[in-house]
């Protein structure tokens, strides 16, 4: 068996590679999209305290991610057509909810007290965002991504339901001409791209975050001790 | 100088917090705004640095009125300690200290050398702390951050909303102990929140009182605890510096050394039985009260031991009538004097309609001299630190 599917590895890696790749670039367009308008609006709900946008954008939010992933697809087929843009599109709704939510929660977890020392020591509200609330928020924003990337990746799969290509389609032709090794190989592929994914943002949160992490715990330590 | 003409506060719930404020803080002072929690001490520390803008009325620096002021200049002018430390969290001690003179755009070395030597002067080895982050540092150790974070940009005025508040009374003292010390080389004008009337005292030049948004007095600690202006800053001043205080000026009265629950007895007792009773009271005469509390007279261990053969006798009986009393309200020196005068051991105290209220003896005036110098003692420490 091991020596059927080293056979068909080198047969078909071209056609595995650009699939994956094809797979990749499709869930890379729609997180980059989702962190795109997702970030910026959190930091403005942030910001605002009208309780009435909260519940609006959430809402919306949570609506899209509620609507069956097949059932969008084929929603956006008449709007958009076939092919990776509605895929994208469908893709980068459901990022929207994650990414939104934890960059809202990473700005309403600093402390107000260091935002208001902020102020009163003569920071504009520019240098504020950038040198203390999104320093101090982005290991929530970064964990939201993480997530949201893991689960578009493995939600690409479906897109090829609309032609977009990527694994998924390699899976589908598996199913249709009824070979195993070409479903299974794709799975994997999808399986071995969200794992790296994870452990890449993983790492790249864990290195931007480590100061406030360890300042986290030791604190903790301390209260404890 | 820092001047508030007229200033009146309305927060948006229509909640007036300053009424009318009209206030001077001298330059190279140390002001501090004292007074009960919600009495408006912080709103207006914060109109200062623009933090919260005035509904009416003016506040002037120097003269100049800062409403005409780009706010964040004017708050880059002032250092701000804030109550709550504010620490930034993700930045280390030096990188905190810095933050004003970065904005300022002094050069690197500059900063450097100013963090070091600021960190030096509340003694926190720059070596050891300046790349800690603040979660790394004691409570104390960060409130020092926090205050020489105000100092960094060498502003001349500093605002700090109740700054040692968070600490054990140990630091607190110390931290009391540096600002003091700080302040005789740096001469800052500061203006400092505190709800604590004992910090108030020690490190204030001036203390303004404020009740319900308004100043109720305002003057050096001396002033306000030798002339309270009203009932209002006699109960925040509290009692017992009140008494410490007053008993440099004023004579304690009658009432205030008395013994409260001398030993006494009623007309009808047997003689057998006033012995009883000095014996477990330990004394050698009682007075004689009836039940409407006044007083008959005084028996002595003499004049019992005289008659004790005499079964039928009752201690009205042998007693003899008082020979002086003394009012409550008659002042120590007067009752002293009138004891050495006449040779007595003790002086009854009554009340204006002769009713017994108690006892002055050699006992209780020296009990009484005690406790006043011991409290003066306290005083003592808590203006010397
Ligand atoms: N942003 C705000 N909106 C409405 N009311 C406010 C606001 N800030 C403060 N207040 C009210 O104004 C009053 C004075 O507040 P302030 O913070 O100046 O009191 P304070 O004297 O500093 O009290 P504390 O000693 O408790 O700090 C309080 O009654 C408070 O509830
Ligand atoms: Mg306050």
């Amino acid at each position: 068996m091991w020596a059927e599917y080293l056979e068909f590895w080198q047969d078909r890696y071209p056609d595995l590679l650009a699939a994956t790749w094809e797979h990749l670039s499709i869930s890379f367009a729609s997180i980059a999209l989702g962190i795109l308008v997702a970030v910026p609006v959190g930091i403005y709900l942030a910001g605002n305290r009208s309780k009435w946008l909260h519940s609006a954008v959430f809402g919306v939010a949570n609506l899209f991610q509620t609507i069956p992933s097949l059932a969008l697809l084929a929603i956006l087929i008449p709007l958009l057509g076939i092919g990776a843009k509605p895929a994208i599109f469908a893709l980068f709704l459901y990022s929207l909810l994650p990414i939104l939510r934890n960059t809202y929660a990473g700005f309403q977890s600093v402390d107000p007290s260091v935002l208001e020392a902020a102020r009163g020591m003569g920071l504009s509200q520019t240098q504020r965002l950038l040198q203390i609330q999104f320093p101090l928020a982005f290991p929530y924003i970064m964990s939201g991504v993480r997530l949201t990337t893991v689960y578009i990746i493995s939600w690409t799969t479906l897109a090829a339901l609309i032609g977009a290509g990527g694994l998924g389609q390699l899976i589908v032709s598996g199913i249709g001409v009824n070979k195993t090794e070409l479903i299974v190989s794709a799975s994997l592929c999808a399986i071995v791209l969200a794992l790296l994914a994870d452990r890449l943002l993983g790492a790249v949160e864990k290195f931007f975050s480590r100061r406030a992490r360890t300042a986290k715990t030791d604190a903790s330590l301390l209260a404890n001790g | 100088m820092i001047r508030f003409v007229g200033v009146n506060k309305t927060y948006d719930d229509g909640h007036q917090v300053l009424k009318d404020l009209n206030l001077e803080i001298k330059e190279g002072e140390i002001t501090v705004l004292i007074g009960p929690s919600g009495c408006g001490k912080t709103t207006t520390m914060k109109l200062i640095n623009r933090l919260i803008q005035p509904t009416s009325g003016q506040i002037q620096i120097d003269g100049q009125e800062i409403a005409s002021l780009d706010p964040v200049e004017l708050r880059r002018r002032i250092g701000y300690v804030i109550q709550n430390i504010g620490l930034f969290p993700h930045m280390n001690i030096a990188r905190n200290v810095g933050v004003v003179p970065r904005m300022l755009k002094w050069d690197k070395t500059k900063i450097a050398q100013k963090v070091n030597e600021l960190l030096s002067m509340v003694g926190l080895e720059p070596r050891m702390f300046a790349n800690r982050y603040p979660s790394e540092l004691s409570g104390g150790q960060q409130q020092r951050v926090g205050v020489i974070r105000a100092l960094a940009a060498d502003p001349s005025i500093i605002l700090m909303d109740e700054p040692f508040s968070a600490l054990d009374p140990i630091s607190r003292e110390q931290l009391q102990d540096e600002l003091i010390r700080l302040q005789t080389e740096l001469k800052k004008t500061i203006v400092f929140v505190t709800h604590d009337m004992d910090e108030a005292i020690k490190l204030a030049d001036t203390i303004v009182l404020m009740n319900g948004g308004q100043i109720v007095q305002s003057g050096s600690p001396d002033q306000i605890l030798r002339h309270p202006a009203n009932d209002f800053v006699k109960s925040f001043i509290g009692k017992k510096r009140m008494s410490a205080n007053r008993s440099m000026e004023e004579m304690p009265t009658a009432s205030d050394v008395m013994v409260q629950s001398p030993a006494i007895a009623l007309p009808t007792r047997g003689l057998a039985e006033a012995i009883k009773m000095m014996e477990s009271r330990r004394v050698d005469s009682l007075l004689i009260v009836d039940k409407g509390n006044r007083l008959l007279g005084s028996v002595s261990i003499y004049q019992v031991i005289d008659h004790y053969g005499d079964e039928g006798k009752t201690v009205a009986d042998i007693m003899s009538p008082p020979t002086h009393t003394v009012r409550k309200n008659t002042p120590l020196s007067a009752a002293l004097n009138l004891m050495s005068e006449h040779q007595l051991s003790n002086v009854p105290v009554v009340r204006d309609d002769h009713q017994f209220i108690g006892l002055i003896t050699r006992g209780s005036v020296v009990r009484h001299l005690a406790e006043v110098y011991s409290r003066e003692d306290e005083g003592e420490q808590a203006y010397v630190g």
